[in-house]
């Protein structure tokens, strides 16, 4: 298979118009107005659009621990039929990736289900416990080069071990991801946004604020550090306020906000149903125009999925006690597609630039976010934007089915991804 | 009628039709043998995720009266710990061939949940902070036995409104029956999002119990849990009764003829004085015998049906 070339006929590159692509050797071999090659397997591409392949900062795989809920391997499937090459993969699992040992195991993995290049993250403080550094310089130098650190599922919350770590990362050009949560203000049993519904529904409420609070500390001290903070899964217009205002003030922030973010809102959990049990949780439409408006003007930089598959038994508990997260790896473009290319916000170019060059640029991915262009590595997924499909939470590469898309129609079918000129996904099948 | 989750799955012919029959299941208690053979070869499981014997007794007994099997189940302790979902716990619960379930759980939106996961009816007997349905109905039974139709009337409701079951019922009950209602708390204890609710649902809210005092025909005090007092919620104990305790002087100011209630257990010298509580306007030992009626009621309705 990885011999193979592909030729792929009339993509529409990047939605700039239609073109030819020669994928060869692991490398975009000709773009243009190609003839027949005999050896190639031929794609026809007509009323697809190509873009670069798309880079996620923000998945959770489960493996170590939790290899009931997902593993390696089937999130690599979820991330190649969702359209990805590159996943981050989030360091609270069982253990923690806090080590360099911990992180080559999790590269090598990844490796060996060879569907996506699985980056791990590396934790910032040892076992998630947010009191001490983790071997922060030793996961840098491992075979794994780890340079995105994050606790997420916790806040670094405590402001000193926050602007240390700032501060050591950038011995070696590293970024802290933040999940922005201050834990007095939105605690353990906080499982909902705080609001009206929360108070009708009797939830206790995590209010945005908890959100804000952490996102100005942060941005101030990435200042005084002259560091980089990376804002996961930003869920507050207040959020995107204190963003694009560090941003003026050539603040190095960047921020990720999700699919479910940019679609999906607090009301649709008056039934109480776990799936839609997230954290940060669904806020309400405002926030969700906010995040829209965000995406589409560059404060917010990326579309991070946040998937976090978790076992049936995990979320079939009372509201309050179910786990929090939803599965976003095969969603997400076709979330991006409905709300931010139908709707006019974004167009093809800025949705490569939201999921794979920005996200590729913020992790230090050398291999990814390329422009599609000769000689380049052959990274890039292949769109259908005109078809709709109704969302099967059956249908799914995941081990998991929580799934907040079921049962809706979306906008876009991902047709074929290739990693390093290898199909990994060929017309809706992973090629495993 | 299959469930009864929340007050709002009742309109008001409802509620008037459950209430009259609670009259007359009431009129039992006087008897010397107390039992009907309504639900006889129905069987009965009352759910209790927390302790909460009053409640508990109260279904029972209304089950017994009403010639059901009756069985108590304590699932307590969290499901998770246990490594067991609520799905399950329901759903084996449930395989034992029952026809009602009724569920206690310190959790929001259990019984909503298993509801959609049995077959069996389901009856909220209080789920976290959300609802208390069948309270609401006795205090409404027990309001309207003093004071008669609740159309119009004034009922202000003070006391720890964000963590209490009791007041999102009432609050949905007592303006099905077209009373006013207004809700009095400090800042602290008033419920999220409380503004927009409030004018969504056309009832009002003050932090001033003296302001609404004189106007109110039913006051319902409400209980502040101990674990509240040190939670930064508010400052001391002596604080609270003096800003939304129904104290001896506010006793004296309430109008003529109005009531009190309390759904209970009380904190005798915070929320309320001892004077208060069992002075000849207090309705709380009659709320507590009405319980017994109300569930009857909800019981032959959901259960005995049309069939009975």
């Amino acid at each position: 298979m990885s011999d193979r070339t592909y030729l792929i006929k009339g993509a529409d590159l990047l939605g700039t118009g239609r073109t030819d692509l020669l994928l060869e050797d692991g490398r975009i071999a000709a773009v243009g107005k190609l003839g027949d090659a005999a050896q190639a397997a031929m794609i026809e591409a007509d009323g697809l659009v190509a873009l670069p392949g798309l880079v996620d900062l923000h998945t959770h795989l489960r493996e170590p621990g939790r290899e009931d809920a997902e593993t390696i391997s089937s999130g690599s499937a979820a991330a190649a039929a969702g359209g990805f090459t590159a996943v981050l993969a989030m360091a609270n699992t069982q253990p923690v990736t806090d080590t360099a040992e911990a992180a080559e195991r999790i590269l090598d993995l990844g490796r060996a289900a060879a569907l996506v290049d699985v980056q791990p993250i590396g934790a910032v403080t040892k076992s998630l416990a947010g009191e001490e550094l983790a071997e922060l310089g030793l996961m840098a130098r491992s075979r794994a080069n780890v340079r995105v650190f994050s606790d997420d599922g916790r806040c670094v919350h405590d402001a000193r071990i926050m602007r240390r770590a700032l501060e050591y990362v950038k011995a070696f050009g590293g970024v802290i991801s933040q999940h922005a949560q201050e834990p007095q203000l939105a605690g353990g049993s906080a499982c909902c946004h705080e609001g009206e519904l929360s108070g009708r529904l009797g939830l206790p409420g995590w209010p945005g604020v908890a959100e804000e609070v952490i996102v100005a500390r942060d941005v101030m001290l990435a200042r005084h550090t002259g560091s980089r903070v990376h804002v996961a899964h930003v869920s507050t217009a207040g959020s995107v306020e204190v963003v694009r205002w560090a941003k003026s003030q050539g603040i190095a922030v960047t921020a990720e906000v999700t699919p479910h973010h940019l679609l999906l809102t607090t009301d649709l959990l008056s039934g109480y149903d776990p799936v839609f049990k997230v954290n940060p949780p669904l806020r309400p439409q405002e926030d969700v125009d906010a995040l829209r408006a965000a995406l589409a003007d560059g404060t917010i930089d990326a579309v991070a999925t946040d998937h976090a598959p978790h076992a049936r038994h995990d979320k079939e508990h009372a509201f309050a006690e179910a786990a929090f997260g939803m599965l976003g790896l095969e969603q997400c473009l076709q979330v991006v597609t409905t709300t931010m290319v139908q709707t006019g916000r974004m167009t093809w170019a800025d949705v490569a630039a939201a999921l794979s060059t920005r996200p590729a640029r913020i992790a230090g991915l050398a291999g990814h976010g390329r422009p599609l262009a000769v000689d380049e590595p052959a990274n890039l997924v292949l769109i259908d934007p005109s078809a709709t499909g109704t969302i099967d939470a059956d249908a799914s590469q995941s081990l998991s089915r929580n799934n907040p898309w079921h049962g809706r129609t979306l906008q876009g079918r991902v047709h074929s991804t290739f990693l390093r000129g290898r199909a990994t996904l060929l017309d809706g099948e992973v090629q495993k | 009628m299959k469930h009864l989750l929340s007050a709002a799955d009742l309109d008001k012919d409802q509620v008037l039709e459950l209430l009259a029959t609670a009259e007359q299941m009431h009129e039992l208690q006087d008897r010397e043998v107390k039992k009907l053979p309504t639900l006889r070869g129905r069987t009965l499981v009352n759910l209790f995720f927390e302790d909460s014997t009053r409640t508990r007794s109260s279904f029972e007994l209304a089950g017994k009266w009403l010639s059901a099997d009756v069985v108590n189940v304590s699932a307590k302790g969290s499901s998770v710990s246990k490594g067991e979902s609520l799905r399950d716990t329901a759903q084996t619960v449930a395989a034992m061939g029952i026809d009602g379930l009724v569920i206690r759980h310190p959790a929001s939106g259990a019984p909503h949940q298993v509801a959609q996961w049995v077959d069996a009816s389901v009856v909220n007997a209080g789920d976290g902070t959300h609802e208390h349905p069948t309270q609401a109905l006795l205090d409404a039974y027990t309001m309207r036995r003093q004071i008669g139709d609740l159309a119009g009337a004034h009922v202000v409701i003070v006391g720890d409104l964000t963590h209490s079951r009791v007041v999102r019922s009432n609050l949905i009950l007592l303006q099905t029956l077209g009373a006013r209602v207004t809700l009095v708390a400090p800042p602290t204890l008033m419920p999220s999002g409380v503004q927009s609710w409030s004018d969504t649902d056309g009832f009002a809210t003050t932090y001033d119990f003296d302001e609404v005092l004189p106007t109110a025909d039913v006051v319902m005090m409400l209980r502040v849990q101990k674990e509240r007092m040190s939670g930064g919620f508010f400052p001391t104990p002596r604080e609270y009764t003096v800003g939304y305790g129904l104290t001896r002087d506010r006793l004296q100011r309430m109008a003529k003829d109005a009531v009190i209630c309390h759904p209970g257990p009380m904190n005798r010298g915070l929320e309320i004085t001892a004077d208060a509580a069992d002075s000849a306007r207090s309705l709380i030992l009659g709320q507590v015998s009405s319980g017994v009626a109300v569930r009857m009621s909800v019981l032959y309705h959901l259960l005995g049906g049309a069939n009975v």
